[in-house]
């Protein structure tokens, strides 16, 4: 009976590993093939063909995209940190007047849907002279993650413990200095986690993409990929979609293996706790 | 530190306690200082858009002439003219998306609930390679959407895609099912690709409830030989509802504005068009940022009634005062 349980217990666990990696394993084998050969069901991979991935960067501006997709996600996540450490320095710490509405004012922001400023966006952007530019996007993103950002990184500052700043100002050191030199240290890893948590928000976005840029050399990657077709109208062009999609996945895959453990921390941090 | 020097300067009480609240006055000065650019950062891109998207919402206004409009009342919405109703509410395409969406979202959520409680209770368990697992469980979560939807579409294809091969290996289906691009199917695609990339999502959140309970109690319900069972619908269960409950109000927000996975899956198609698929076309694709408008705004109002019923209805309080 025990036995039984046991054996039950992995082969559950073996399904649930199965359920999770196979799509993407299944993309990679897929990229390896073309031609004719995506005509037939495969469940191993054969040989290495890299045409797949020779043809995303020759048929259309890819490295471009990807390069478009480095910079507005770099750039959202610095813009997030700076204004959200300091924001949440103030949130965390300090009790002013008006806070815990300010607080949840942000947080509704986060629930907001995004096709809810879809329109007021555009306009916004047009009139700022950005449309089918990357600080476009960049400003568009920010109404994804500066939200969290905030939140998150208020509630790492909240546990930090009191005695650090209290010496810091008993030594006369101003608001300002206290967040550069005692908290910014301290929010090392908070910052890390956030920041890689709004850089992949901002790496994954789709609707502002989609709809604030016009021309190939200024989409990002999700859109290229949507947007993605054949040399005829009659190729199937799943073997360059899968290769564009391995290529863009793997830097995220990686850094959140790597980050594993602070992303979770991160995501429950910003849902959980309070 | 802070009491020895106040115990130090103890006969100049008075001065210390001046200069205790010209600090506390300080910081709160420095507080608005601290939280004024992101607010105004707030402000421009998610305020002023959302305000704005209203506004529109009560225009005629068009896409290519967005500063030439003229205010035309709730006729977006609703208007009779000679007894006839026009508008988005007699929109059959607009309920169905509606319909869409909210089917998409009980279906998904429910089951990303009741499998991340199986895959939580499983990461819970002490066993080998717990920690591989968790990270296995994050890569469906780490892969963007717009290549989940992809790799999905391919995997769904109707002649050469995997899942039919599956299918038929085993004999669960006789010939190749059209998965996407029949109507019927093509939602629980949906819902299927959804559940696979967010289950680890309701998991970790649902684990780190798990993780937080008392150990005694279950070696008292072992001592006492309760079943396994009867301790999770008696005890754990009762125990992460309040986490439950958030974990499942922010999936359940996620879900109800799905765009990308829909759109991409089912190709724009009307037929399975979730409410911001159908905002974003009225709005993009047919350029009518009135009417588009119309959908965004009913979309943000069913959502916040939502957010509003469910914390009503769970007593659940998302944000605390700082401590």
């Amino acid at each position: 009976m025990k036995l039984l349980a046991r054996a039950g217990f992995w082969l559950l666990v073996i399904v649930i590993a199965l359920f999770a990696l196979f799509p993407f394993y299944y993309a990679i084998i897929s990229s390896f093939r073309s031609g004719s050969q995506l005509f037939s069901v495969a469940y191993w991979p054969e040989r290495l063909d890299l045409t797949n991935y020779a043809a995303v960067f020759e048929r259309q501006p890819f490295g471009r995209n990807i390069l478009n997709s480095v910079i507005v996600s770099g750039a959202v996540v610095a813009l997030s940190l700076g204004l959200g450490i300091t924001a949440a320095y103030a949130f965390g710490r300090i009790a002013f007047r008006g806070r815990s509405l300010l607080l949840m004012t942000i947080l509704a922001v986060s629930m907001f849907p995004q096709v809810a400023v879809l329109a007021g966006m555009f306009e916004l952007i047009r009139a700022f002279g950005l449309y089918n530019t990357l600080p476009g996007l960049i400003l568009a993103n920010l109404m994804l993650t500066l939200p969290f950002t905030i939140w998150v990184l208020t509630t790492f500052m909240r546990d930090l413990p009191k005695e650090i700043e209290e010496a810091a100002f008993v030594d006369g050191a101003t608001p300002w200095i206290v967040v550069r030199r005692v908290f910014l240290p301290l929010m090392a890893p908070a910052a890390v986690t956030t920041g890689l948590l709004a850089f992949i928000v901002s790496w994954n976005e789709f609707l502002f993409a989609l709809t604030f840029t016009l021309t190939n050399e200024r989409r990002t990657v999700p859109p290229a990929i949507a947007l993605m077709s054949g040399s005829t109208a009659y190729e199937l062009p799943w073997g360059t979609i899968m290769a564009g999609s391995v290529i863009v996945t793997i830097p995220i895959i990686a850094l959140v293996l790597v980050f594993q453990r602070k992303i979770v921390a991160g995501l429950t941090a910003g849902a959980v706790k309070g | 530190m802070s009491g020895a020097v106040a115990e130090a300067s103890a006969p100049g009480q008075v001065i210390v306690k001046g200069r205790r609240s010209s600090l506390t006055r300080s910081r709160i000065r420095a507080a608005w200082l601290f939280v004024a650019p992101s607010l105004v950062v707030v402000a421009l891109i998610a305020g002023w858009p959302l305000a704005r998207t209203i506004w529109f919402s009560f225009t005629d206004a068009s896409l290519n002439s967005l500063s030439e409009y003229e205010f035309i009342g709730l006729e977006n919405y609703l208007a009779n003219y000679d007894g006839e109703w026009f508008g988005i509410l007699t929109e059959p395409d607009w309920w169905h998306s509606v319909w869409n969406t909210l089917w998409f979202t009980l279906v998904s959520v429910s089951l990303e609930t009741v499998l991340g409680m199986v895959v939580a209770l499983i990461l819970n368990a002490a066993f080998p390679g717990r920690g591989l697992m968790r990270a296995v469980i994050l890569i469906p979560w780490a892969i963007p959407t717009i290549v989940s939807a992809k790799m999905w579409n391919w995997m769904l294809h109707d002649q050469f895609g995997v899942i039919n091969d599956l299918l038929l290996r085993i004999g669960l289906i006789a010939a190749p099912v059209p998965w996407t691009a029949n109507a019927d199917t093509a939602l629980w695609a949906a819902v299927m690709v959804d559940v696979w990339k967010h289950t680890s999502f309701m998991a970790l959140l649902i684990l780190a409830a798990l993780q937080m309970l008392p150990q005694d109690i279950y070696e008292a319900a072992k001592v006492d030989g309760v079943s396994p069972i009867r301790v999770f619908f008696r005890v754990t269960l009762p125990l992460i509802k309040s986490a439950l409950l958030v974990a499942v109000i922010f999936r359940s927000l996620d879900a109800m504005r799905v765009f990308d996975l829909i759109y991409v899956l089912t190709s724009n198609a009307k037929e399975t068009a979730s409410m911001s698929v159908y905002a974003r076309q009225q709005l993009v694709d047919f350029q009518e940022v009135g009417l588009g408008s119309a959908a965004a705004t009913l979309i943000f109002l069913i959502i916040a009634l939502v957010v509003v019923i469910t914390l009503a209805a769970g007593r659940v309080r998302l944000g605390e005062d700082p401590r």
